[in-house]
């Protein structure tokens, strides 16, 4: 990538996820400490699950299942994460499985169609609303002035690299899967090559090349092409 | 032992103007060694990543907490990513002192930063040359721009550098290759542009080091934008693509790897360098070779590193110390100004292609008889394209919608950035910190520079501009994009530390690139800068270089080396 790229990827972040972005961006927070979040089978499966309610299988392509969605959000939360962001995650997975039952009955997976996408509907108005609330905002603005308190007294310690490993205030689990599964998605093989257009070695460049509406948009990768 | 280690010339460094100082001087007969004090890249072979699928990195190109934790000063801008990350240094195993932040990225291997380097190509003009001398600002450059030209055109015949002939006087054509295509979008903003400023203001196609035509050995470039992970069909300029090649088939070539250059020997009397001396970096074993003339082109802040430890009883504050100069004047590109909006009016077009290279809006500031509040300008690099996604996926609810939305192209943005000139100061200065050892037990360099006044005033026209520009050509949502500190280093255009002039008492080089203190060291990567311009530095370093070479081997078939 060069400086071209990493301010279009900082302009089409602006267009879209501001939350998102710091993934992409900044990427993944660290953590002073290791804390692997432990994923247990089941819990992949539920994401995959999840993640297929989020984008589905269509006729023309595979949905983030086959994507393998819920191992790619294992790795991220993982390596990617932090120790806040994890734990979020993680306990928002348990907050998952208990609204389900609660709501159903039943466990997610065993859901009907419909169901699983009202329910998941429901969730993401959930996540919505949450980081659009005042109590929210509140909090979350409290907690990155500490952050930002710990950046200062940081580089007063010639730490300069301090406003670039800040954590920030997680938001709403759903927020989390959400924007996982949308990245991992359209940065797989079967999002890159079948439900958008994917060509290795283009050739040649044209700067007006005809599009109708419902053409499918190239696939230029995750962040790094 | 001792002929073997004995060349007509040593090159110190392999990037961009190492490389081309090897092909120079093989190319003239010369035997060559060239020091690399990093590992080999071998060109196509060791590509490894350079044709895999987005889907086969784990953490699909981002960096990891692991990453961040081992890269902490790659970590504060782009560079820190999974997919190229062994191109980037050991942090751990060469640290530097940051006196004040200084973001410092290097690749430590064969051909350096050629491999990553964002590959724009501009030339200097007259007015860049003599600014020092008409404002008083650091000292003249000792040459003009008619003395350079004609190796501007023999480089950029040679590295290959796509372009249009714009026909701006401030920014002069050359040898280019037909240009990349500009956008429909591009197109249009340009044009308007160029109308709404009286044509004071342009914005063209960025000159870029990617063959648009085949050259021998190398393909045109197949515009798949993964420039920066080593290019397969050799399409952009690196010295594995280009100079190495050349240089090796001349049979005057050794290539070291795994060679640090720890000092340049000098011989007192005959007030001239002899050799160096190489630690092996993978043995730790002490070498010496002997040459009749040293190329020293180890990057910026490096080659004067080398020189500073080249202190002898003579020279204590390091080889090219006499006029007080080395180390001092470090310079980089400010940056900043970053700015997007929406262009709307081109649903029915798209892109075909993956462009590898951008638009460039040249400077205009402190031009046509105008005075701004400070010195100099900026130009601004961007790129009008068309995203993926109807809406972004936050704005969206879930299932089919949001996959079909997000499938679909998205409109069309076009954003920019500055980069601005830094003035020389001499405070802006690196050191040898010689509390502090690297893994091989060195003494670490220290880098103490900022921007100041001239710069914090040219960052508000930075901005202000690209907002104007873009609005008043008729974007809609027109943002500015927070970009960061205005930090030295992350414009990784690193110049000046040892700057050639007219005068033995004021600078560190003469003309030619010859250490006033030992004629046969020749220092043509961004040390010898007098001064920054704003344009991407790099094509100007190749011209040096060839330039010197050229003089140098006629100053030895004169033996006056």
């Amino acid at each position: 990538m060069n400086r071209r790229q990493a301010l279009s990827a900082v302009g089409a972040l602006l267009g879209g996820s501001i939350i998102g972005a710091n993934y992409f961006l900044s990427g993944c927070k660290p953590a002073g400490k290791k804390a692997a979040a432990g994923f247990t089978a089941d819990d992949i499966t539920l994401l995959d699950d999840v993640g297929e309610t989020i984008i589905p299988t269509t006729a023309d392509s595979p949905g983030a299942k086959a994507a393998k969605i819920g191992e790619f959000m294992r790795t991220i939360v993982n390596d990617c994460y932090t120790e806040n962001q994890q734990k979020t995650f993680t306990d928002g997975i348990g907050q998952l499985r208990q609204s389900c039952q609660t709501k159903y009955g039943k466990d997610f997976t065993s859901l009907s169609p419909e169901q699983k996408k009202e329910f998941v509907t429901a969730l993401d108005k959930e996540a919505k609303a949450l980081t659009s609330s005042d109590d929210y905002k509140k909090r979350k603005l409290a907690y990155d002035s500490l952050q930002a308190n710990w950046v200062r007294s940081e580089e007063a310690n010639n730490d300069f690299g301090a406003s670039h490993l800040k954590d920030e205030y997680p938001p709403h689990y759903f927020t989390m899967i959400k924007q996982l599964t949308v990245w991992g998605y359209f940065t797989s093989e079967v999002g890159m090559t079948k439900a958008l257009r994917y060509i290795e070695t283009p050739g040649k460049f044209d700067g007006a090349y005809p599009y109708k509406k419902g053409d499918k948009a190239w696939a230029i990768g995750g962040f790094f092409g | 032992m001792a002929d073997n280690n004995t060349y007509d010339a040593i090159v110190i460094g392999s990037g961009i103007s190492g490389g081309w100082a090897a092909k120079e001087l093989t190319e003239k007969g010369l035997k060559v060694i060239m020091l690399e004090r990093g590992r080999n890249i071998e060109h196509v072979k060791d590509y490894v990543n350079a044709t895999k699928g987005t889907w086969e990195f784990s953490h699909r190109g981002t960096k990891t907490r692991q990453m961040m934790k081992d890269y902490p000063v790659l970590n504060r801008d782009y560079p820190l990513n999974e997919i190229n990350l062994d191109w980037w240094v050991n942090e751990k195993e060469s640290p530097y002192t940051e006196v004040k932040r200084f973001d410092w990225f290097r690749g430590y291997h064969v051909g350096g930063r050629s491999l990553m380097w964002g590959r724009q190509s501009w030339r200097w003009a007259d007015q860049d040359f003599e600014a020092n001398a008409k404002e008083g600002i650091g000292i003249d450059w000792p040459v003009r721009y008619n003395e350079i030209a004609p190796w501007y055109d023999h480089v950029e015949k040679f590295a290959g550098i796509s372009g249009n002939r714009d026909g701006i006087p401030h920014l002069p054509d050359g040898q280019f290759m037909p240009p990349m295509e500009m956008t429909v979008v591009e197109k249009d903003v340009a044009a308007r542009l160029k109308e709404i400023y009286k044509g004071q203001r342009h914005m063209i196609i960025g000159r870029t080091a990617n063959i648009t035509e085949p050259l021998p050995g190398r393909t045109n470039c197949q515009y798949r934008d993964k420039c920066w992970l080593g290019c397969p069909f050799g399409a952009y300029f690196s010295t594995q693509s280009s100079t190495l090649p050349a240089a090796m088939r001349t049979g005057n070539l050794t290539l070291r790897p795994w060679s640090i250059v720890t000092r340049i020997l000098y011989d007192k009397d005959k007030k001239r360098a002899t050799g160096v001396e190489v630690l092996d970096a993978e043995t730790n074993q002490i070498y010496e070779y002997k040459a009749k003339i040293i190329f020293l082109n180890a990057s910026t802040l490096n080659s004067a590193w080398v020189l500073m430890n080249s202190a002898t009883d003579v020279w204590p504050d390091g080889l090219g110390s006499s006029s007080g100069q080395l180390g001092h004047n470090l310079m980089d590109h400010h940056i900043g100004g970053a700015t997007m909006g929406v262009v709307e009016g081109y649903e029915d077009k798209y892109t075909y292609g993956r462009r590898a290279n951008g638009i460039y809006i040249p400077r205009f500031r402190n031009m046509f008889g105008e005075r701004r509040d400070y010195l100099r300008g900026f130009g601004y690099q961007g790129a009008g394209m068309r995203g993926r996604g109807a809406q972004p996926a936050e704005m969206l609810a879930i299932g089919l919608d949001l996959k079909e939305a997000l499938t679909e192209a998205g409109p069309w943005t076009m954003f920019v950035g500055g980069f601005g000139e830094t003035l020389p100061y001499h405070e802006n200065q690196v050191t040898l910190d010689k509390t502090k050892k690297d893994k091989w037990g060195l003494p670490v360099l220290a880098i103490d520079a900022e921007i100041k006044d001239n710069e914090r005033k040219m960052r508000v026209d930075m901005v202000n501009d690209a907002k104007e520009m873009l609005e008043k050509t008729g974007l809609k949502n027109v943002t500015s994009i927070p970009f960061g500190e205005p930090v030295l280093g992350r414009g990784i255009h690193e110049m000046g530390t040892a700057r050639m002039g007219a005068d033995a008492k004021t600078s560190v080089l003469n003309k030619w690139n010859q250490v006033w203190d030992a004629p046969n060291v020749f220092v043509t990567d961004g040390s010898f800068m007098a001064s920054a311009n704003c344009v991407n530095p790099s094509l100007s370093y190749m011209a040096f270089t060839a330039r010197a070479a050229d003089h140098a081997v006629s100053e030895l078939k004169k033996q006056n080396l």
